[in-house]
């Protein structure tokens, strides 16, 4: 059955919904450019439509999804805030969009003039002294960072430091980044508290230790209360202090990253500072460091010097380049418009009211759900569906059924270390009446798990398709359209 | 200031006393105070929605723009033109608000978006099976060596100087700190020197990396690169540029084992060099080493047909330190554009814009070498972009010819240093004979 059609099946020969002028230089042929052998045989099978298919098409499909303009989406580590509409609007403009990036450094001040002042804002933000707004994505960001910790090791001649240590909550980005860097990975446990275990830390610091990474609030919501023993016990052994900044958010104007010994951090301007994450991309994950690290960092850095912006090549000891050009310009020019109209003032309400919200949602859920680690939470928690567990109920099964109540779903079983985990977090940008329809959602469906279990193992009942057969999907893996 | 945040003074002091607290302070008892910040952030005064916009307004307008002047600069970006619908399906907010379509019964209008340009892109680089998108074209290539070494064991790869420089240094980052070593293989008459290239390949060699067109605008014969590799058991890896692929070979019917490249020229505005979107697509054969993320098609428990991400043990989210890659967030939004894109040019309008292109660039070629005193630097066949030497010092020839409202071509010898005065240039569909005329004039003129 298709009542969805791919692009493909609507396709019917001679339909077309381009138009393009007439050629006004001599018709050569194909085969008087381009030797015959080198010439395709048969065409790609592109689909065939006119303009008001494509765009019907694409409509429909959009009344699919769920984007955070639909609704309160809750996805704990990912910061699904609000994404105001007029930075959309500044990043189209021509003067930012229709900018080559091969353009001379003369032609291009403006686009050179917001990466700096990334740059400074940055750096004032999270108190670090440079930042390199180059990686692509959070995870680009941990690989760019590990990579000027390892040059680092390495310029000094300290080259035996192979290990980099991950707490066992961490996210799955930081072990697979450090093996992207040719790193060993080691994990360190989390204690009682769901911090990261002072007496395990030092255990395995050595002369291998060529850093730590650590999300501060950690990916269970809670703040590293020993920051600072944590960083001595890892520069004491020689090693660096990573910061993974997924969970920023928390901590806007309160405590910066540079202030608790971090050495190296990374940001997701598509988290905190507002930026919309696209179905998936594209994000911006700046990387910024203390000074003594500054030369490592990717080339071009801009640079100003007598009233001009300039791209700086000349860095012997970077890293080199991780991607073309100068990163997701396009995402970091709203990010800038946000903090500018954010100010110092808006960014402290941010984290302040953040944190509030999640405090606030996990006051109403603790009755009706185990909260591993029942203390002040930051920015997002984690609760367990244990409980729910042992009536027959997963946490998957609470997290469809929230759907049929018009929300979009919490992270499901992450942090590894909690079973059953459903991760929550709110932002700043839902109102007191959002987080109370969601508690009472939650609080409903719990109420459900007793008296009608059945309903929520079958859910959903109310999206535009039902649950799927991953497991189909994986086995036989049918990955694109074949006529 | 921005005022994002909904709550009232009111909501706050109740929210506040159902935690039995009475100031948001507490909340941060956990924060030793020896780091707390005491001051402010020092950051300009916000500002409002009307000051902001003037501002930005304000930054763009010290940018030239490609629409002002006439671009004839390539060199991994391109000045295409946008059919007004990819736009308007890009505003719309259930796509471009929406996260990872980790929930697919509520992101089924992603999930076969990335399906359908999975097809696209195995239709035009023809292989078996495509990812969600990458980064870009770079560090899809310095992906795909990582993935070419994870496949066959070894730790060298051979890349071709006809290669895009910044996609080669790319590469060089990914590879140096995992320890594969990257050699490379010199160019003849524009092309990789198949001689020099048989000589560097042997047993040990995971991967020889080529782009075609090359940087040079120049099509590179793949067949005989893929024998060559193949016969020491190594893979081919091929960067491409999507719309020739319209109209020249598919790397897939020449035997290449990995195919990567920059999407930008399908739908996504130049935006000073990002965000792009990088694509990569492999043989069924290697489907399990590729990186990124995949949707497949599965059913619903009503037996409807339906899409999913899958192939997912390959992820960091689940493998770790053992994933093929740690790419998490990719470039979809901008993979979305390439679908749109090539669903408004179809079959037919991919190919007419390939054709005017070339011809375009053609017509320049002649006309540069004929009437305006340059000189052709290889002799092999090009798509849309081509390598003259011009009788002049570049960089003077490019200011001049900037003053006449023109963006002028690359000038290659910023990386080859042995090719002094050479000239790249890029000739779209968009560039009218009449802008294409007027930069034969004033080059002419010099």
């Amino acid at each position: 059955m298709k009542e969805r059609p791919l692009i493909f099946e609507m396709s019917k020969s001679g339909r077309k919904a381009y138009s393009l002028p007439h050629c006004d230089v001599p018709q050569l042929a194909l085969e008087e450019m381009v030797p015959r052998e080198c010439l395709r045989e048969e065409d790609a099978r592109l689909p065939e439509v006119s303009e008001v298919d494509v765009v019907r098409h694409f409509t429909r499909l959009s009344q699919l999804n769920y984007g955070v303009d639909s609704g309160f989406y809750p996805l704990g580590s990912c910061t699904m805030k609000y994404n105001p509409k007029v930075n959309e609007d500044v990043a189209a403009l021509a003067g930012f969009t229709q900018v080559h990036p091969q353009q001379p450094a003369e032609t291009v001040q403006g686009c050179l003039e917001i990466l700096y002042r990334m740059d400074r804002l940055l750096s004032e933000i999270t108190g670090m002294d440079r930042f390199s707004l180059q990686p692509a994505a959070g995870a680009h960001g941990e690989m760019t960072g590990l990579m000027i910790i390892k040059a680092y090791h390495q310029h000094r001649g300290d080259v035996k430091r192979n290990k980099i240590i991950v707490p066992d909550s961490a996210h799955g980005t930081n072990p697979a980044s450090a093996a992207m860097v040719g790193f060993d990975v080691v994990e360190v446990k989390s204690n009682d508290r769901g911090e990261v275990d002072l007496e395990a830390l030092k255990a395995v610091v050595d002369d291998t230790t060529a850093g730590l990474m650590l999300t501060n609030p950690n990916t269970l919501g809670l703040f590293e209360g020993n920051i600072l023993e944590i960083a001595d016990i890892v520069h004491k052994a020689g090693g660096l202090l990573y910061y993974d900044g997924a969970n920023m958010n928390a901590i806007l104007g309160m405590v910066r990253p540079g202030d608790m010994g971090f050495d190296v951090v990374h940001l997701n301007l598509h988290k905190t500072f507002s930026t919309p994450h696209g179905g998936g991309g594209p994000g911006s994950g700046p990387v910024g460091v203390k000074e003594e690290l500054e030369p490592f960092l990717p080339v071009p850095m801009v640079v100003f010097k007598d009233g001009r912006y300039y791209l700086d090549y000349d860095r012997p000891l970077s890293i080199g380049r991780v991607k073309s050009f100068y990163g997701n310009f396009g995402v970091v020019v709203k990010a800038y418009a946000y903090i500018m109209s954010m100010g110092a003032e808006g960014l402290k309400k941010v984290s302040e009211s953040a944190v509030l919200n999640a405090n606030y949602l996990m006051e109403r859920l603790k009755e009706h759900y185990l909260v591993p680690y029942n203390r002040r939470c930051m920015h997002e928690f984690v609760i367990s569906a244990q409980r729910q567990k042992e009536k027959g109920v997963s946490a998957l099964d609470i997290a469809k059924r929230l759907m049929d109540f018009g929300f979009h779903p919490p992270t499901m079983y992450f942090p590894l270390i909690v079973k059953e985990a459903l991760m929550i977090e709110p932002t700043e940008t839902e109102s007191k009446e959002t987080l109370d329809a969601f508690a009472d959602a939650l609080i409903e469906i719990a109420r459900e798990v007793e008296e009608q279990p059945e309903k929520i193992k079958g859910a959903p009942h109310t999206t535009p398709v039902r649950r799927l057969d991953e497991a189909k999907a994986a086995r036989n893996p049918v990955l694109r359209w074949n006529p | 200031m921005g005022s994002y945040i909904p709550n009232t003074d009111q909501d706050r002091r109740e929210m506040l006393e159902k935690l039995g607290l009475h100031s948001i302070e507490q909340l941060y008892e956990d924060i030793p105070c020896q780091v707390r910040l005491k001051d402010d952030l020092d950051l300009p005064v916000p500002l409002s929605e009307m000051e902001l916009v003037r501002h930005m307004k304000d930054i763009a307008a010290k940018n030239k723009t490609v629409d002002e002047y006439i671009c004839f600069l390539g060199a991994g970006a391109y000045d295409r033109y946008i059919p007004s619908v990819v736009k308007h399906v890009l505003v719309r907010q259930e796509f471009y608000t929406a996260y990872t379509p980790y929930q697919p019964e509520i992101s089924q209008g992603t999930l076969q978006a990335i399906f359908e340009y999975q097809t696209m892109m195995c239709e035009l680089t023809g292989m078996d099976v495509a990812n969600a998108s990458m980064y870009d074209g770079a560090s899809a290539l310095a992906e795909a060596v990582c993935m070419a070494c994870q496949a066959t064991g070894r730790e060298k790869a051979l890349i071709a100087r006809s290669v895009h420089p910044q996609s080669r240094e790319v590469v060089y980052t990914y590879s140096r700190f995992r320890g594969i070593k990257v050699h490379e293989v010199g160019y003849d008459d524009g092309r990789v020197d198949i001689q020099e290239l048989k000589r560097l390949v042997s047993d040990d060699v995971a991967a020889v990396v080529v782009q075609t067109p090359n940087f040079f605008g120049i099509i590179e014969m793949l067949d005989e690169i893929a024998e060559v590799v193949h016969h020491f058991g190594g893979l081919l890896v091929v960067s491409v540029n999507p719309v020739s692929l319209a109209v020249l070979k598919s790397p897939g019917s020449c035997g290449a084992d990995i195919v990567v490249g920059e999407g930008q020229s399908l739908g996504n505005p130049l935006n000073f060099g990002g965000p792009y979107l990088g694509f990569m697509a492999t043989t069924q054969k290697l489907m399990r080493r590729m990186p990124g993320r995949i949707v497949g098609q599965t059913v619903d428990l009503s037996g409807n047909r339906a899409f999913v991400l899958t192939l997912q043990t390959r992820e960091q989210h689940i493998r770790r330190e053992k994933a093929t890659s740690n790419i998490c967030s990719n470039q979809a939004l901008n993979a979305l554009a390439a679908t749109v894109y090539l669903s408004v040019l179809g079959r037919e309008g991919l190919k007419e814009v390939a054709l005017l292109s070339m011809r375009k660039a053609h017509y320049a070629f002649e006309k540069l070498i004929s009437e305006a005193g340059c000189s052709s630097m290889f002799p092999a066949p090009f798509f849309d972009e081509f390598l003259v030497k011009v009788p002049v010092p570049v960089e003077e020839l490019n200011r001049a010819l900037l003053d006449h409202g023109i963006i002028g071509g690359y000038a290659v010898e910023k990386d080859y240093p042995e090719l002094q005065g050479g000239w790249l240039v890029a000739v779209t569909e968009k560039r009218t004979r009449e802008e294409i005329d007027a930069l034969i004039r004033e080059v002419g003129r010099l």
